[in-house]
């Protein structure tokens, strides 16, 4: 396996993992910081696909004001989540 | 019922990846992607119409560029919605279980607004860089916006709400979205006037001293400035609704 194949399973692992971790978390506040994370990762495999324009799309709007949106969400409503 | 919901999402997820192996590799060449004759056409001649280097913001903001202004107005009607659903409902559930501590005037920290100061002109100038590259170098009117409109929401985070939006009001804010738009539709309407399509920015060539092709790319620029201005206010109008249930008072 190569570098870069290692690289993209690394990276698809731990999508993953940030996907599950966020919907299982019972503090939104956490949830929302872990799918900022998630937005990141999507982010660095799409500029390891040579998709530039999309990784930085993702860049700013998924890993940075959507993370501040949930934030400012969260703070507006109760932290923990009900089920 | 979650039972229920995880059988229904472990089947439709199952569906998914079986469906999922019938994709053609990634950079085949033989996928109907890439063997189409619209792609070989934008790749051979988009440097040839427009002289824009960067195909994608080319095939976005030209060949497409009737979605992209819709794009725009998706964006403008989303931010609208929010500010109307936050202002009818958001300002009077004050129960007073969600007060926040927040809501106690303090002094803004030092460090975080000294940083902040420093920070600031270096996000804004960035964001216009990524505007004006954007049909140079990835980039363009979406991220450029976003990163100027992220500069806005953190002068409300650093400090407080009323100081960002003594920079820019909601009102305002709003006000520079529909301008976004019109700057878009006015470039498309104005190449109608010169006798082409709408948004057929060669027709352009007529009032500027440039060639056809030259006129597309600058013409490019014009409604990604134009885009840039609806997703700059569109999110900080976003933010300080969201972050204060609509009443555009106080911090987070």
């Amino acid at each position: 396996m190569t570098g870069l194949a290692l690289f993209n399973l690394f990276i698809l692992v731990f999508m993953v993992v940030a996907a599950v971790i966020s919907l299982r978390l019972k503090d939104l506040l956490t949830a929302s910081v872990v799918f900022g994370i998630y937005s990141f990762l999507m982010c660095l495999l799409w500029a390891e696909m040579g998709a530039v324009d999309v990784a930085f799309t993702e860049a700013a709007v998924g890993a940075g004001v959507s993370a501040v949106f949930l934030v400012a969400t969260v703070f507006n409503v109760k932290r923990k989540s009900s089920d | 019922m979650k039972k229920v919901a995880l059988a229904v999402t472990l089947f439709i997820g199952a569906l998914l990846l079986y469906a999922a192996k019938d994709f053609s590799a990634w950079g085949d060449l033989q996928s109907p992607a890439s063997a189409s004759p619209v792609s070989k056409h934008f790749i051979a001649d988009t440097g040839v119409d427009t002289e824009v280097p960067n195909m994608v913001t080319a095939v976005l903001a030209d060949y497409r560029g009737f979605d992209t202004m819709f794009e725009t107005v998706v964006i403008f009607i989303a931010g609208i919605a929010i500010i109307a659903i936050l202002r009818c409902t958001g300002a009077d559930a004050d129960s007073p279980a969600l007060e926040r501590e927040s809501d106690v005037a303090t002094e803004p920290d030092l460090i975080v607004t000294n940083t902040v100061r420093l920070l600031i002109p270096v996000i804004q100038l960035f964001a216009f860089y990524v505007l004006a590259h954007g049909h140079v170098s990835p980039g363009g009117g979406f991220q450029g916006g976003v990163i100027m409109g992220a500069s806005f929401i953190l002068v409300a985070l650093a400090w407080d709400l009323p100081k960002a939006m003594e920079r820019l009001s909601v009102d305002r804010a709003v006000m520079l979205a529909g301008v976004g738009i019109l700057i878009y539709a006015g470039i498309g309407l104005l190449s109608m006037l010169l006798g082409g399509e709408f948004l057929d920015y060669a027709e352009l060539s007529h009032v500027l001293p440039v060639s056809p092709e030259m006129a597309r790319y600058h013409a490019m620029l014009g409604v990604e400035i134009g885009v840039a201005f609806t997703v700059t206010a569109v999110m900080f109008a976003i933010y300080a609704n969201l972050s204060t249930r609509g009443r555009l008072a106080g911090g987070l």
